[in-house]
């Protein structure tokens, strides 16, 4: 076999555990040259894992990945990087206080090569001087993809490296992507947007649960099949709980979002919240369901659009605001939510004391029975008395939703509260959810697992590239319906 | 993931074990700390130890103290006023100047004004413009000591006069102990009321243990702060005050010294300078060791330079073993 004849990359039977969580038991990717690879998988599928394999940032415990047939282990970024392969993430790995020029110094880049790459990709007056942080996000993104393409990698590992770039750079990338391929190089491809696949990929790599289950040449009508390679067994409907069908409400809604728009993600959302409803949110990572839960709590500001809390147009400068109004937070990283030094109590008790008018002498009696309610409600575990950060993560959790039944509830933001916690707490949360709403609450439900959806919610929008794209009742809310509208399958043809 | 924590079952070096002992209650090894202190001391020359003595401990103790109460609120929330030293100075200045002007409580009044209005400025700097509390504080006290110096060519030929009240709280002392102490006994009372007891307090801690989620609980720090640097001044001026009584001489520089062994006096008595984490109590117990130190190197005789030197090299020395032990896990 001549050295040409081997596959440009080749990785077989990789693993990765990180202590009892196994992220990978056995990927597999092979790309030839001239060819570009799709690499794809649900949340949680081992993806981020297997990337960071592949480009040397994390050692496998088994398996191996060989970069032109050179059997030796990659085993570092630089290391990845001199044997020919070059990642660009969705994320761009510059220093924001260096300018552009002494980015390139940083890693070697050839400026002639990366003057051309950048013409190439429509930015070719773009300042050498310029610095990093003064650069918008799309621009930041192809200085990082010119300075990889100026390195003259054999593979280009390209990571979501599109989403909320403007249509025409994202026609520019995929055909710089496409003459990579033609030259005899080849690309890996990762993207949530069958769309580009389609226009881009010649294969399809599929990972579940931690392994490649299929590769497939990328063909018209094909989503189908990916979505259920994605799936796989996980669709098991004697398991699921039947969802129950409930009439959309009517009158007035306790929240109305019209076109709403918020840097950088979010391009167009609208929605309506009724009092005693469950509206999930179904999106996969990064299509802007954080800048819509951000703005809806105070944490931003809308660039355009509309927010309306029974009927009376709100603009919210700061979360205090969005209280005000009965809007209220648990977002995603508790980490972001707790004292970690503080009491149990204190974490719960603190939304009392926020007002100048509640500094003064604290309330005891009152602070002790609001708390002791919530806590009493959530069943929390305070066993571990003191610091809050002695608590298991579950029942951390259930501090930060604790905070706001004490509060009282009457808009909940809840923004993937079962990430990270265990089934028995997850458990205990969807009935608590569906009860707040049964007492009149409104709730907002955003999950990253879609399994929850049908279990917690009545029914739920979809967001794709920065849009709401559908509405999906929870009776029809099948894992493969909302996986096919996460990925923009459906159209729009059921948006509200 | 269980819900139960199972119990360690680790061996846990002394050294460690000290350390939690100290993060858990850290007064009670500092007055063990400061009685050992007093033992050397009485060791060094016997006989010294007396309640006069004791009494005049306390005494050049409580304007530290009060002055460490300034840092430990500051410090609660990640911050610091290195403003309070000038502005004792000025609150006893101007008092002093204007007493023969305009009557003792009048002038008193406005020393206290100015406290409010340096803590306007910090509390601006720090809340609104976002500049860090060191650089803020340090340069309104640089803005604080010019202006002072301004003023004093103005009011340079009406002479000073001290409140007699002020001199009775200063110098006075009841049943053997300090006047001073009927000032500063309610003054500790409500540090610590307000540290523990009321909605500001707690809100002091959110900020420096985790000021997204005070955000997101709905606190406007903004707020906070301000009102934190108001109180801040308003400490320093009171102390000045009493101070003024204590050392009856006002100078341009009369309680600038004071300012770092303040931070210090905090820092010992178990306060982080991240935020979060304090004790009054502590900084209390620290003032007084600091003071004691402080006696213990004026006996020695050496000359001022290597005293001065000494005792800078002692705080360090001490803060950086307790800040070793307490944040030992």
């Amino acid at each position: 076999m001549t050295p040409s004849d081997d596959p440009l990359l080749d990785a077989q039977g990789v693993a990765k555990s990180f202590g009892a969580v196994r992220a990978l038991t056995d990927a597999r990717l092979t790309l030839a040259r001239g060819e570009v690879v799709a690499l794809m998988g649900a949340n949680g599928a081992g993806k981020s894992t297997f990337v960071k394999i592949l480009t040397g940032a994390l050692q496998p415990d088994r398996g191996h990945v060989r970069i032109r047939g050179q059997s030796a282990q990659v085993g570092s970024p630089a290391q990845a990087r001199r044997s020919g392969l070059v990642p660009v993430y969705q994320e761009p790995s510059l220093i924001p206080d260096l300018c552009v020029a002494d980015n390139l110094r940083l890693v070697d880049t050839p400026v002639d090569g990366f003057r051309h790459w950048l013409t190439e990709l429509a930015h070719g007056d773009l300042r050498l001087d310029a610095m990093i942080r003064d650069l918008p996000l799309a621009s930041l993104r192809i200085v990082d993809l010119a300075r990889a393409l100026a390195m003259r990698p054999d593979v280009l590992l390209l990571d979501e490296l599109t989403a909320a770039l403007p249509t025409d750079l994202v026609d520019r990338v995929l055909t710089v992507a496409r003459q990579q391929a033609a030259d005899g190089r080849g690309v890996i491809y990762i993207s949530h947007r069958f769309a580009e696949i389609s226009r881009l990929c010649d294969r399809a790599t599929v990972l579940r649960d931690g392994a490649t289950v299929g590769e497939v040449d990328i063909a018209p009508g094909i989503e189908d099949q990916v979505v259920e390679m994605m799936l796989g067994a996980r669709i098991d409907l004697g398991k699921r709980a039947a969802a129950i069908a409930r009439p959309r409400p009517e009158g007035r809604p306790r929240l109305r979002v019209e076109n709403l728009a918020v840097a950088p993600k979010l391009v167009d959302a609208s929605l309506a919240l009724h009092p005693g409803e469950v509206l999930g949110v179904v999106a996969l990572e990064g299509q802007g369901q954080d800048e819509l839960f951000d703005a809806l709590a105070g944490f931003r500001t809308p660039l355009s659009g509309r927010i309306e809390v029974d009927g009376v147009a709100a603009g919210f400068r700061h979360p205090a605001d969005a209280i005000a109004a009965g809007l209220t937070l648990v977002p995603g990283n508790r980490a972001e939510a707790l004292f970690r030094e503080r009491s149990v109590r204190e974490n719960i008790a603190m939304p009392f004391s926020a007002r100048p008018g509640a500094w003064g002498p604290l309330r005891m009696r009152h602070e002790k029975a609001r708390v002791a309610e919530a806590i009493e409600r959530l069943q929390i575990d305070t066993r571990a008395q003191g610091e809050v950060q002695r608590l298991s993560g579950g029942n951390q959790q259930k501090v930060t939703i604790g905070r706001w039944l004490a509060h009282g509830v009457r808009t909940m933001l809840l923004f993937d509260p079962t990430r990270g916690i265990d089934v028995r707490t997850k458990r205990q949360i969807y009935p608590l959810v569906r009860e707040l709403a049964d007492q009149g609450a409104a709730v907002l439900f955003y999950t990253s697992e879609l399994e929850e959806i049908p279990l917690a919610c009545d029914r739920a929008i979809v967001i794709f590239n920065g849009r709401v794209v559908d509405m999906v009742e929870a009776t029809e809310a099948d894992e493969e319906r909302l996986m096919r509208a996460a990925y923009g399958l459906t159209g729009s043809e059921g948006a509200a | 993931m269980s819900d139960i924590h199972p119990k360690p079952a680790e061996h846990v070096a002394p050294l460690v074990r000290l350390g939690r002992f100290l993060k858990d209650n850290p007064v009670i090894p500092l007055i063990g700390f400061l009685f050992a202190l007093i033992g050397i001391l009485e060791l060094m020359r016997p006989g010294i130890v007396s309640v006069f003595w004791a009494g005049n401990l306390i005494k050049f103790a409580i304007p530290l103290a009060m002055l460490a109460a300034a840092q430990v609120l500051t410090m609660l929330t990640g911050g610091i006023d290195l403003s309070v030293g000038i502005v004792a100075t000025c609150s006893a200045f101007v008092t002093a100047t204007l007493t023969p002007l305009i009557g003792p409580a009048p002038a008193m009044l406005v020393a206290m004004g100015t406290g409010v209005i340096v803590g306007l400025v910090n509390g601006f700097g720090v809340a609104i413009a976002r500049v860090h509390p060191l650089i803020m504080t340090l340069g309104t006290g640089l803005i604080a000591t010019g202006c002072l110096q301004v003023y004093q060519r103005f009011v340079i030929s009406t002479g000073t006069d001290i409140p007699a009240v002020l001199e009775w709280l200063g110098t006075g002392r009841s049943w053997n102990l300090p006047n001073g102490l009927f000032l500063f006994i309610p003054f500790a009372g409500f540090v610590l009321w307000l540290m523990r007891y009321t909605g500001f307090g707690r809100l002091l801690f959110a900020l420096g243990s985790n000021e997204k989620a005070a955000k997101l609980s709905g606190v406007r720090s903004w707020q906070v702060l301000m009102a934190l640097y108001v109180l801040s001044g308003l400490i320093a001026a009171l102390t000045g005050l009493l101070y003024l009584g204590m050392i009856r001489a006002p100078s341009l520089s009369l309680a600038v010294p004071l300012m770092l062994p303040s931070v210090a006096a905090a820092v010992i008595g178990g306060t982080s300078i991240f935020g979060g984490r304090g004790s009054f109590a502590g900084a209390m117990v620290g003032a007084l060791i600091l003071r004691v130190i402080d006696t213990m190197l004026t006996l020695a005789r050496m000359p001022e330079g290597a005293r001065i030197a000494l005792f800078g090299l002692i705080i360090l020395a001490v803060t950086a073993l307790y800040v070793r032990l307490s944040e030992t896990r």
